[in-house]
């Protein structure tokens, strides 16, 4: 028996800022002082906090230790895990109150408070190498039920009365797709999981991969029973290292335990899983096109119908769904469904991930109840912006969605309320922007992007999507007209209406939708040829204030391209030919003599 | 796994053991002091054996932790047990024999070991 559990968190992000170094000195501390035995380190996964890792969390206290180094580690054993006192000084700041001695629980700090944690609740806090702690959480009790209390048609009328529906972005109702699969007659019947999860900025599935694996396992068995299938693929991402071999440890786990493979439960229920692993290509994001490229062949979608619940992978009746959601399924089956219909809004029930990130203070994963406003994600538990900057805009849904601008900052986001407003759930990243993001620089990003990720197989979206990016770079340099305004809209709504599949359906989202809220920010690059937000390069130049400057020739001896003319002790002069607009230049100058317009 | 029973026992096993994960209130909290005073008085074996003894009853409600000086260190190894309604009970010159019986009288039973606390002086 361990009196005290040390909880470090393994996930990707605390991994980069070295919590492996971490968990080693703390291995090697506990043993110089004979606490081995008394103290258990656990490697977890996220906790969602990534702003602050690597981040280490000490029960029965429940301390949270942020921004740990591997220098802390003899002081946190010899002083808190030996002696009791807890090391305040490397406690989450908002947990130490200033008037008491009290140290807070983490479940009150701004951050934690308004989330509701369903898909990512034993993220941070079991092994998830091991099964036997994600059983100790309940784990596996929902397939047990499945497999002996209830038919298949039961399981499916219980996800459907919970109104869960697609995480991954489409929204759609996740029991109505069972059903389908369910209803269409075959030998051999699959179930699937996209966990590719492309968005830039959008981390969920990831995480719940490397903080609870055994969700997804035990959900894609339950959804195999459901539908009548016996064979499961996880299509994940190459580039998620951690989350790839967490996903096959757990399966080998499963199968050592007889939780995958014959006769489950002694009901005679056969079920296994294979992990597939993708290249990275956005588009294999799509259905149809991860499904080709779990068949062996290169990632293109195909048009639909015929949709994967009547001629999906190998040809035979698929359920795909996205981590998520799975992660979503045990809970609803051991709660019921009305528990996870009491959450959310009257068409959107229960929780959402949302990968925070971009111009906001706590970076992370946050898991919400549908229908909480942006305001409530990005003051209160992003906790804000920082540097005092304005809140511009937030990006939903990635590449696919658009823009929610300040204006709109109370809606309650659900899936209806977001596809009202001109964007998207998408998979849940949210990229926040303040006051010094240019909307146009934004539409071009997400435009480079989808134009580096379509697949080419059809022309609206592999010859459309370059000519929109070309249009973008045209206003963005200051060589547009008004009536490339008139014929970039055009575009979008073509290449909307011919693409084939979602990657080319979705790409001019940014572009229309920033055009539908910030249509003064394009026509400021192309009637006034100004940048409002200072971003463009081609539309600032650098100046010196001739009245200001010193000739102290800093700026001079900075620039990396020698723009800088002048002698000293006499007011310098930029070369707009030369100058690339890097900004190094203001940055040196001591008297605030260079300014970017 | 060829049985719900088998799942059940290995959940049973390791509740114990993530239940402390939890942040509960209402759990029993045994606080040994484990400052160099305690340590020096021998609280470590102290804290062992609690430790081992609520393990061995399965007690899920009983939370083992340590805590710095109190200023009585005349009177180390102390154990304080705070209960969730609040009372405070302070045991004094602790060895791990004394351990047993206040697991059985006073965590499970709840009667405090008179004796051993500070008031019997």
């Amino acid at each position: 028996m361990y009196r005290s559990h040390v909880l470090v968190c393994g996930g990707t992000g605390c991994t980069s800022s070295g919590s492996q170094q971490i968990i080693d000195t703390l291995e090697s501390e506990l043993k110089k002082n004979g606490l081995e035995n008394e103290v258990k380190v656990v490697k977890t996964g996220c906790f969602g906090l990534c702003a602050l890792g690597p981040i280490m969390i000490v029960y029965p206290e429940g301390c949270f230790y942020s921004e740990v180094k591997v220098g802390d580690i003899p002081e946190i054993v010899s002083e808190h895990l030996l002696k009791g006192r807890i090391v305040k000084r490397l406690l989450y700041s908002e947990t130490v109150s200033s008037e008491s001695t009290d140290v807070k629980s983490l479940n009150e700090t701004q951050f934690y408070a308004k989330q509701h944690r369903v898909a990512l609740r034993n993220c941070g806090v079991i092994n998830p190498e091991n099964i036997e702690e994600y059983i100790g959480m309940d784990g596996y009790q929902a397939l047990g039920k499945v497999l002996t209390e209830m038919t298949p048609e039961q399981v499916i009328q219980c996800i459907k009365d919970s109104g869960l529906r697609g995480r991954g972005g489409g929204g759609f109702p996740t029991g109505v797709k069972w059903s389908f699969a369910a209803a269409n007659q075959a030998d051999q019947k699959y179930v699937a999981c996209n966990a590719d999860e492309g968005d830039p900025g959008a981390f969920m599935d990831r995480s719940i991969l490397e903080g609870d694996p055994h969700v997804l396992i035990e959900a894609m068995a339950i959804a195999g029973y459901a539908i009548g299938a016996s064979e499961g693929y996880v299509y994940v991402r190459a580039e998620y290292p951690i989350a790839v071999r967490r996903l096959q440890i757990a399966i080998d786990q499963a199968r050592e335990y007889g939780l995958l493979g014959k006769d489950i439960f002694g009901t005679g229920f056969n079920f296994d899983l294979f992990i597939r692993l993708g290249a990275g290509a956005f588009v294999c994001g799509e259905e149809t096109a991860l499904m080709t490229s779990i068949e062996g062949h290169r990632g293109e979608p195909r048009p639909r119908p015929p949709f994967p619940a009547v001629k999906g992978l190998f040809g035979k009746p698929t359920v795909l769904n996205n981590v998520e959601t799975y992660a979503n399924v045990p809970q609803i089956i051991l709660k019921g469904a009305d528990w996870f219909a009491s959450m959310g809004t009257e068409k959107s029930k229960g929780t959402k991930v949302f990968a925070v990130g971009g111009k906001i203070k706590n970076t992370g994963l946050v898991e919400v109840p549908m229908g909480t406003t942006l305001r409530e994600i990005i003051e209160e538990i992003g906790g804000g912006i920082p540097g005092g900057k304005k809140f511009k805009a937030a990006q939903t849904g990635g590449p696919s969605g658009g823009c929610i601008p300040a204006h709109l900052i109370d809606t309650p986001i659900d899936y209806d309320n977001l596809i009202a407003i001109g964007s998207m759930m998408g998979s849940g990243g949210l990229i926040v922007m303040d006051e010094d993001t240019c909307m146009v620089d934004i539409a071009k990003f997400f435009l480079e992007f989808t134009v580096d990720e379509s697949c080419g197989k059809c022309t609206p979206c592999r010859v459309g999507t370059k000519r929109l990016y070309e249009m973008l770079d045209k206003i963005t340099r200051g060589t547009a007209t008004l009536e490339d305004l008139d014929k970039m809209e055009e575009l979008c709504y073509y290449i909307k209406q011919n693409s084939l599949c979602g990657l080319g359906q979705t790409a001019p989202n940014p572009v229309l939708s920033t055009l539908r809220y910030f249509r003064d920010e394009y026509l400021a690059h192309i009637v006034d040829k100004r940048c409002p937000a200072g971003v463009c390069k081609h539309l600032m130049q650098v100046t010196i204030l001739a009245d200001k400057c010193k000739g102290c020739t800093l700026c001079a001896r900075t620039c990396p391209v020698g723009a800088i003319e002048g002698s000293v002790k006499v007011p310098h002069v930029v070369n707009q030919d030369k100058c690339i607009k890097c900004g190094a230049c203001i940055e040196k100058c001591k008297f605030g003599a260079i300014i970017k317009k | 796994m060829k049985s719900l029973e088998e799942l059940k026992a290995i959940r049973d096993k390791m509740k114990g053991s993530v239940i402390l994960r939890e942040e509960n209130g209402d759990n029993i909290r045994v606080v040994v002091g484990m400052a160099t005073c305690g340590i020096a008085a021998g609280a470590r074996p102290v804290l062992a054996a609690f430790t081992e003894e609520v393990a061995k009853r399965h007690l899920t409600n009983v939370t083992v932790t340590q805590t710095g000086c109190i200023g009585i260190c005349q009177y180390e190894p102390v154990v304080e047990v705070f209960e969730a309604n609040g009372t405070k009970t302070t045991y004094i010159k602790m060895t791990p024999d004394k351990v047993a019986r206040i697991v059985t009288d006073h965590l499970v039973n709840g009667n405090a070991v008179k004796e051993y606390t500070i008031g019997n002086l």
